[in-house]
């Protein structure tokens, strides 16, 4: 099947999200470098945090041959209204709780998205895709350890990861708004769609939070955290990306 | 003055000037996992270092970040240093060898005349 020019901007909509995603949920979990509750697991968080960023410059690169401005300038010289990440990974890290939460949300989604576009009839995007699934199982078996660790560390450990559960489900439901050309991206094979990725995701996070103890919110009781993917953001963006590009914007045209 | 850090955990704990900080007692830090990393499937473990880690599935996380992210591995155990069973120093005379049973190590095959035979055959032929 012929790739119409609505295919391809379908196409670059769903690599910029992504890449978007990946690249500011790096950020965020990178400012826990020298935080971490321990040092191991400091190690471990900013290791995770460094392949997030390797896997945006991959999905960039993608970008880069579609047409789009090389990564670093598309990394580092927009502004928020500019980026489709969702709000979910622009907040900031509040406290161990908020982060691991939305590291167990964010990355499960992730691990599935990549999994259904390893299909994908864009090949490039389905190596890509194949390249990083390590990566991501460590990345969810991480996440899956700590949560359900936590559920059974003591009514505190128990009580702060249920309250970050219930503050993040609505952000982590955003991950999911619909981009404008659902349709086109089923119809030639490229993307299974933000409707299915929810409807698996959930498939696969409920069971597992209830396994662990914790209680899930229901769906239809939580309003989604909509907007991140037109560039509508929360006033915690433009300080993150000011901060991202600081060393950037002093000499853009350097040679690294 | 109260201390205010970017760590939220020294924020919490509203420490002031004249705080002192507590004494770490036995059981409030975790205990430690020893860590073998497997490099090719079929060749044996390797002992590589060590992690501390609140339990088993939490040292083989941390472990595989600290020991296998830059090299490859196919496998992992990760075994709590406290079920190692140890050998005292004190007992290190145990392993002394004395010099007349220098026969049973290996430099004194008389392998390198073999070695040698092989190599003046080849290169002739």
């Amino acid at each position: 099947m012929e790739f119409t020019e609505r295919h391809v901007e379908g196409l670059k909509e769903l690599l910029y999200k992504m890449a978007d995603d990946l690249l500011i949920i790096g950020h965020r979990n990178s400012e826990w470098t020298g935080l971490g509750p321990m040092l191991e697991e400091d190690i471990a968080f900013s290791s995770m945090a460094q392949d997030k960023i390797g896997q945006s410059l991959a999905l960039f690169e993608l970008l880069h041959e579609l047409g789009e401005s090389d990564p670093d300038t598309v990394a580092f010289t927009r502004n928020a209204p500019q980026f489709h990440c969702s709000q979910l990974v622009e907040l900031p890290i509040g406290e161990y709780d908020f982060s691991m939460v939305r590291h167990f949300f964010f990355d499960h989604a992730e691990a599935i998205r990549f999994e259904m576009l390893s299909e994908t009839v864009f090949e490039p995007l389905a190596m890509v895709a194949k390249k990083f699934k390590g990566e991501i199982k460590y990345h969810t078996m991480h996440a899956d350890i700590f949560m359900q660790k936590l559920a059974a560390g003591g009514e505190e450990s128990f009580g702060r990861m249920q309250q970050a559960i219930n503050e993040n489900f609505g952000l982590a439901l955003g991950m999911f708004e619909p981009g404008d050309f659902e349709a086109e991206l089923i119809e030639a094979g490229i993307f299974g769609g933000e409707a299915e990725l929810q409807q698996r995701w959930l498939d696969k996070v409920v069971p597992l939070l209830t396994s662990y103890g914790y209680m899930v919110p229901s769906v239809d009781a939580v309003e989604p955290a909509f907007g991140g993917r037109k560039g509508v953001h929360t006033p915690n963006l433009q300080p993150l990306l000011d901060e991202m590009t600081e060393v950037f914007s002093i000499d853009p045209g350097a040679d690294w | 003055m109260k201390i205010n850090s970017l760590d939220p955990r020294i924020s919490r704990a509203e420490l002031d000037d004249e705080s002192k900080i507590g004494e770490l007692h036995g059981s409030e830090h975790f205990q430690t996992y020893e860590v073998f990393q497997q490099i090719k499937r079929g060749t044996h473990h390797q002992h590589v270092g060590n992690v501390h880690a609140p339990n088993a599935e939490m040292a083989m996380l941390f472990a595989k970040e600290q020991y296998c992210r830059r090299g490859a591995a196919v496998n992992l155990w990760v075994v709590k240093t406290a079920d190692v069973f140890v050998t005292e120093y004190q007992d290190a005379d145990i392993f002394e060898t004395t010099e007349d049973k220098l026969y049973r190590d290996p430099n004194s095959y008389k392998v390198m005349d073999r070695i040698n035979a092989f190599k003046a055959r080849t290169n002739n032929a």
